[in-house]
């Protein structure tokens, strides 16, 4: 009651959520008086994320809400609010710094989203007003401007088209930027609606935005003076996305419909959220650990203070008197500040240096990607490019490698291979340079004539030139070249070499493969010269022309999976041509022909290639006129069209004879198939996903080994739904928990974890699902079937070598991502692709790679890395991301342990100066320990480290999941590490409290103090702390000599200097001469050496014991010389 | 290989920092250098701790206490500090000679030089021989930075809380007490002394410290520390030096005297000795002891066995863990070499 009552009341905002009412060009006649007009988003397009008046507090915000930057930031004002034995400014400065260098990163960044953006909004477009046409700047479209775009250029936003300037009313266009397709689309206008667009009255209502780009639901109203109002229903077929291209056509004119960010592109466009990398909350994670470290080392010094204090005599001997202030303090109050001070001065225990450092590393380590000589392609003349630095070490952890079909493991480039007729194998010469080993099995392989009967010959021939969809393109300068660009070059030569080039004719089809047929039957002396009012041309070899009236064209679908053509040849002769997949033509031919085929057709499938099967069939006059009957009824039918439709088409292709059998190429690109298979090797999962069909997809991934012969393929597809007369959630159920139980359960169990390598299993399983299975079954009706639906289901890809999605839109190939991604064990995953379709699962992976591609540069714009080839990918992660890996978890580790160890003896002091927070070493040490002393050598080390060389990793790619998981930054190895931090801090500390039970340690008698105590310790652990990496730098370069070596002697020479001057701006003069006092000792001399040896001594130990038994090290002893001698040749 | 020609501005460099291919050297830690390298650091290690330990081995101390808490001492009747200008005399005998040069130093126990508020309640300007911080001292110094708005020179905990028992040695010949050459001179570092500590360029030095007070502990104003030797008087004392140097633990000990002159360069020789103590320095507050200690030093300082005896386990270690890894290495190494 109270709903249906709200309703009531809220039911006009009810009716705007439902529909929105366009008027098309702003036609005020219409508006009747109670109208308010619509409130529409402008069309502009927003995907910067500051203005200048948020970008101060928005962005301090967003950086000090990294726990880190926090974390300084309290420390800091704790500092200058509290009496504290260190100055502010030690950790005011690094911190100031940090935040401002990362404000102006961040900005810069800023300003180029709104530079990009501001491109796109002020393009100029043409709008219609009153008949007019006004240049408008793309922003200011608003829903009902009526728009104009010529031939090339893109939609600025969602349109119905209204008029076009080809005869037939439609326009073509390509959404290669939104979905990957790169083929021509036909749109069609409004029916029946007037030329003239000035005196068109009428309203469109239609759905809200949605993201299904193949989804619209509309209504378009057409006023006409004394008339009825004439209602058209508009589709998919009317709407023009924003970002398509317009093709082949001078003009269009449309409405606009949905502008700016409501646009379907921009719907399936997700912002651009910071990624952080697993290393990064990894680095979080100890940081929490340190942090209780640190409070608990506070807590403990403060307790045990007012424990110590409480003894009579400790509290205020006489000789240090409080001031007046501190006796007259609240005893609470003195207790907390003690305990900030102890937090004060334990704080270096989380370095800010180490953001420092670890941005540093990110930012200068990504040139080496960018410098990469091997990422260059001659033919872009480009390189890599590194968008985000921040993911350099998430190449190295990759589990699922997400990749786009069209154009990324393929050129998309469809190349006419071979044909067999008559069971003869005819291979075009030049064509392919490789020869294939097969081919003498079947005979020789020679030139055309001498093979199968010349008649089979041509009839095959003539099959491929009249069994299409295509049409001749009305070719102008520019296509001629734009196709020119599109062939890879060595081809292009073979043919202008064969044909004269005004024979060169451009097609259109919706399908590539159709104009590879046809061009290939081109080929061999047949040429497809157009289709002109039911009429096909065809140039035969005798260089005549052939003319076929088309009687009937037997659409292709995906369910019959052939198409057909009934045609009346010049002698009046009937005939129907069928080309199909095999599956659906071998039962419809006599079987005695099918065996001649059959080999071929299973081996071009096995190679990758895309085959198709030819028949042909004539009719009588009688079988045509029961078939033309029969065809005319169905079409016309209102109910069951379909059904009736396809009930003719089967029984009039029937009884045909098998003629041939084609190969068409789709080739890949350079180097896919090692590429995936090295990657499959390093333990990634290859998922495709593509906007594609099947069966497309499924010959790629058979092409570049993803799919094996011997894999068994697991199909969740629209066709296997409803292969049952069941209901299609039924199916679906029963499906899963047979695939399940065959790739799940009975499958040998395998070790969880990266090291497993798929090969080794013995069955491997391929994964087939398709865009409407996969929204069944992430959208299943109910709540506790869609959870056990998507649970069985990441179980089976799990468990599958490869996994295959086809017909996804760019939101499903998100979603996709994101439910993998947040699977159990949350698996860092990689998204490649070439365009805007592949964006948003670009940014939805943990990394987001672009390939520069010829679709545009979206992808590359949104992308972390872009390369130009997707061979580069073998290279980008198995060898860059390893070593940046390797590199970056080597230095976030180090650094947590050279803090532990130079915080601990302070801590330790603690317990001999009475809680009294005194700093065992001197400011200057203390600031410049993390910045000057011991930076260096670690930045490049993580900079130049290589375990392993770049040629092992890529050679052997199972190297690569070594680092699988977050293999090193562990808890184990973090506790490994702080333990060897405390030990060594242990053995600082403890080392020179035991020699200082006597301070007399000069020969003249004198005695040392406190400044000389702490600077022992500090010079020990400045020594072993660099020793250390040392120890542990498997590549040592001039650089790493240069820093090592040189950060020790800067500190020797630091320590001189700074102890060699009395400084008149320092109030207290604590270390004159100190350093240079220590080294005229003997025993500090012998202490230092004793304990930086102790230290060193287990990791020595470790790193010889453990060095002939590790399963790589032998390895790395043995090449890397090799690769050095390599060098030297190359040189 | 031929080198293409048609670079263009976009090609990386093809260098070897670029390309990541900069000559390394991997350092291989094999067992032919490594097992010999630790028996070489080992036996080093043994050779130099058994010297180590020899030397301190050598090194004789004698050490005292003259706090008096317990009662039996001679100096407990100044333990509480009743009396001002307490002296009380300890005896005591040497064995055999104290090889020369001997060193006299006073030790204290529970006591906190290092705590932190103490060590930052003092004024290096002041000491540096700067009369602008005369007038007004670093407000660290408090609560010795002003008495009733006078200036303290020196201020701060450090300086006022300075040491001040004073020693006599005598040594009893045929029941004569003949006083035994200190030298106070060389006990404090070189360049505190010459650098870091001066005296404002005054005369008479008196004169600087005009409008000033001296810190509330000391008896006497800091320009009549030695009225006998200017160069050892004011901030440059060499006792006042000893003492602003900080010990960084609470037992410490700090030179007092040298014992080089006349008949005692080559030692203390065995006899009769008694030690005059003017006792005025108070530990009984804090529950501290007071102590002297007369030591000779070697090449590495005084007495401390710890340096020899862990020289000699890290030694040790050394040549055990080459044994150690010879007996691993020829077990898993050797035949899978062959």
């Amino acid at each position: 009651m109270l709903r249906r009552g709200l309703n009531r009341l809220l039911g006009v905002d009810e009716r705007r959520v439902d529909n929105r009412t366009i008027y098309i060009g702003h036609q005020s006649s219409l508006v009747n008086e109670d109208f308010i007009p619509p409130k529409f988003c402008d069309n502009r397009i927003v995907s910067s994320k500051y203005t200048v008046w948020n970008f101060l507090p928005k962005n301090l915000f967003e950086q000090f809400r990294r726990i880190a930057n926090f974390y300084f930031l309290i420390i800091f004002l704790v500092q200058v609010i509290v009496d504290t034995p260190t100055s502010p400014v030690t950790s005011g400065l690094p911190l100031f710094f940090v935040i401002t260098v990362t404000a102006i990163k961040q900005g810069y960044e800023d300003w180029l989203r709104h530079k990009a953006d501001r491109e796109v909004n002020k393009y100029q477009v043409t709008v219609l007003e009153n008949g007019q046409e006004t240049p408008k700047e793309s922003e200011n479209i608003k829903v009902g401007d009526i728009v104009q775009v010529k031939e090339n250029e893109t939609f600025p936003c969602d349109l119905i088209l209204l008029q076009s300037t080809r005869d037939d009313d439609t326009c073509f266009v390509t959404t290669a930027s939104l979905d990957g397709e790169s083929n021509h689309k036909t749109h069609y206008t409004v029916p029946d609606i007037e030329r003239d667009l000035k005196s068109l009255n009428a309203t469109i209502e239609c759905e809200q935005p949605q993201p299904d780009l193949y989804k619209f639901n509309g209504r378009m109203h057409i006023y006409k003076t004394n008339q009825d109002p004439a209602v058209r229903s508009l589709g998919p077929e009317n709407l023009l996305l924003k970002g398509a291209t317009l093709k082949n056509t001078q003009k269009i004119c449309g409405v606009a419909v949905y502008t700016g960010m409501e646009t379907k592109m921009a719907l399936n466009y997700q912002g651009k959220s910071q990624k952080r990398s697993a290393v990064e909350k990894s680095i979080n994670a100890f940081l929490l650990v340190y942090l209780c470290i640190l409070l608990s080392k506070a807590l403990v010094c403060t307790t045990l203070k007012y424990v110590w204090q409480s003894k009579p005599g400790q509290d205020e001997p006489w000789y240090n008197k409080k001031t007046q202030k501190e006796k007259d303090t609240n005893l609470y109050l003195k207790m907390f500040t003690d305990f900030l001070s102890f937090m004060v001065l334990f704080n270096f225990i989380i370095p800010v240096s180490m953001y420092v450092t670890v941005e540093m590393q990110k930012f200068l380590g990504s040139f080496f990607i960018t410098w990469d000589k091997d990422f260059f392609d001659p033919e872009i003349q480009e390189g890599a490019l590194v968008n985000t630095s921040d993911l350099n070490e998430e190449l190295g952890q990759v589990e699922y490698v997400f990749t786009d079909k069209t154009g990324t493991l393929t050129q998309n480039n469809m190349e006419f291979i071979e044909c067999c007729i008559d069971g003869f194998q005819y291979k075009h010469r030049g064509a392919s340079s490789e020869l294939d080993g097969f081919c003498v099995t079947d005979g020789p392989v020679n030139k055309l004539q001498q093979k199968a009967g010349r008649e089979k010959e041509e009839l095959f021939l003539r099959a491929l030139c009249l069994c299409h969809t295509v049409q001749v393109k009305e070719s102008t300068e520019q296509d001629q070249r734009e196709d020119n660009l599109d062939q890879v070059d060595g081809l292009r030569i073979d043919e202008n070499v064969l044909q004269p080039p005004q024979k060169e004719r451009g097609f259109i089809a919706s399908s590539p493969d159709e104009i590879a047929l046809v061009k290939g039957a081109m080929r061999y002396g047949f040429t497809f010269l157009g289709l002109e009012s039911k009429t096909m041309k065809i140039l035969n070899r005798n260089k005549d022309v052939e003319m076929y009236d088309l009687l009937h064209v037997l659409n292709f679908d995906p369910v019959r999976r052939r198409m057909s053509v009934i045609v009346r040849s010049g002698s009046g002769e009937m005939l129907l041509f069928c080309k199909g997949a095999d599956s659906s033509i071998f039962p419809r031919v006599r079987q005695e022909e099918v065996e001649r085929i059959r080999l071929h057709v299973e081996r071009n499938a096995t190679e990758g290639y895309r085959t198709l099967c030819v028949a042909y069939k004539r009719l009588s006059e009688e079988e045509y006129a029961q078939a033309d009957a029969g065809l005319r009824e169905a079409r016309l039918a209102l109910q069951d069209r379909e059904e009736k439709l396809l009930a003719v088409y089967n029984q009039v292709e029937t009884g045909m004879s098998l003629i041939g059998a084609t190969a068409v190429e789709d080739r890949l690109q350079e180097e896919a198939a090692e590429t995936m298979e090295a990657l499959q090797r390093a333990g990634m999962k290859v998922w495709v996903l593509t906007g594609d069909k099947m069966e497309t997809a499924k010959s790629t991934c058979y092409a570049c080994g993803l799919f094996q012969r011997k894999t068994e393929l697991l199909e969740l597809t629209v066709r296997t739904l409803e292969d049952g007369e069941r209901k299609r959630e039924e199916r679906l159920h029963e499906l899963l928990g047979e695939y399940h139980k065959r790739a799940v359960q009975d499958a040998p169990p395998v070790k969880a974890g990266g090291t497993r390598v798929c090969f080794a299993s013995n069955q491997d399983y391929g994964f087939i699902i398709d865009g409407a299975s996969l929204s069944m079954v992430l959208n299943s009706s109910s709540e506790s079937n869609m959870r056990s639906y998507k649970d069985l289901f990441l179980q089976i890809c799990q468990n599958c070598t490869a996994v295959l999605c086809c017909r996804m839109a760019p939101l499903q190939k998100a979603q996709i991502v994101k439910m993998v991604k947040s699977s159990k064990g949350s698996p860092i995953t990689l998204s490649i692709g070439d365009g805007a379709n592949d964006v948003s699962m670009i940014l939805e992976a943990h990394v987001g790679i672009g390939i520069k591609g010829k679709e545009g540069r979206q992808a590359v714009r949104n992308s972390d890395y872009a390369i130009p080839k997707l061979k580069h990918l073998k290279k980008l992660l198995l060898a860059h991301g390893h070593l940046y890996y390797h590199r970056i978890a080597h230095l976030v580790q180090y650094f947590f342990y050279k803090n532990l160890c130079f915080i601990l003896p302070q801590f330790l002091y603690q317990f001999f100066c009475g809680y009294s927070q005194q700093p065992l070493y001197d400011a200057a040490y203390l600031t410049m320990y993390n910045i000057c002393f011991t930076s260096m050598p670690i930045l490049a080390y993580s900079l130049l480290e290589q375990r392993i060389s770049i040629e092992d990793l890529i050679e052997d790619a199972a190297l690569y999941s070594e680092n699988a998981k977050n293999a090193m930054l562990r808890w184990g190895l973090f506790l490994y590490w702080t333990g060897l931090g405390a030990f060594h801090g242990l053995v600082f500390f403890f080392g020179v409290r035991f020699l200082f039970s006597n301070p007399a340690l000069q020969d003249n008698g004198q005695v040392f103090g406190n400044w000389s105590y702490g600077t022992i310790v500090f010079t020990v652990l400045v020594f072993t702390v660099t020793l250390k990496l040392a120890l542990d730098t498997r590549h040592w370069t001039w650089i790493n000599h240069f820093v090592i070596w040189g950060s020790l002697a800067f500190y020797v020479f630091f320590s001189f200097f700074w102890g060699g001057i009395i400084w008149p701006f320092m109030k207290q003069q604590r270390l004159y001469f100190v350093f240079a006092n220590m080294l005229s000792s003997v025993s500090a001399w012998l202490v230092i050496i004793l304990l930086i040896l102790l230290s060193l001594l287990p990791e020595i130990l470790l790193v010889v014991l453990r060095n002939p038994r590790g399963p790589y090290t032998r390895k790395i002893a043995a090449v890397t010389p090799l690769s050095y001698k390599h060098l030297n040749e190359q040189k | 290989m031929v080198k293409e020609e048609e670079d263009s501005s976009n090609r990386p460099d093809n260098t070897a920092f670029t390309q990541q291919r900069l000559p390394a050297w991997q350092p291989i830690l094999s067992a032919g250098i490594v097992i010999p390298g630790f028996v070489l650091i080992g036996l080093a290690f043994i050779g130099i701790g058994v010297g180590l330990f020899l030397t301190s081995r050598d090194i004789q101390v004698l050490e005292m206490d003259y706090t008096g808490a317990d009662g039996s001492s001679p100096c407990s009747v100044c333990y509480n500090l009743a009396d001002k200008n307490c002296v009380c005399t300890m005896s005591f005998s040497i064995d055999s000679l104290i090889k020369g040069p001997v060193f006299f130093y006073y030790g204290l126990t529970n006591y906190f030089q290092n705590q932190r508020r103490y060590g930052v309640s003092r004024d290096d300007k002041q000491l540096y021989g700067d009369t602008s911080n005369f007038a007004s001292p670093n407000s660290e110094c408090a609560p010795y930075q002003y008495i009733s708005n006078v200036p303290i020179v020196p201020c701060g905990s450090v300086a006022n809380s300075m040491f001040n028992d004073t020693f006599e040695l005598f040594k009893n010949v045929n029941g004569q007490s003949l006083p035994v050459p200190l030298d106070g001179k060389g006990i404090a570092w070189w360049t505190d002394y010459n650098v870091k500590f001066q005296n404002p360029n005054v005369t008479p030095l008196i004169n600087a410290f005009n409008g000033t007070v001296r810190p509330p502990f000391w008896s006497k104003n800091v320009y009549e520390l030695d009225t006998t030797d200017a160069s050892n008087n004011g901030f440059i004392n060499q006792d006042f030096l000893v003492w602003m140097r900080r010990a960084a633990l609470p037992d410490f000990r700090k030179l007092y005297r040298r014992i080089t002159d006349g008949d005692y360069s080559a030692g203390l020789p065995a006899g009769n000795y008694s030690l005059k103590i003017h006792y005025n320095y108070p530990v009984n507050g804090f529950g501290g002891k007071k102590k002297v200690v007369f030591s000779n030093v070697s090449w590495m300082g005084g007495k401390n066995e710890f340096l020899g005896i862990a020289y000699l386990v890290i030694g040790s270690l050394c040549v055990v863990m080459s044994v150690v890894m010879l007996i691993v290495y020829a077990k898993f190494k050797f035949p899978e070499d062959n």
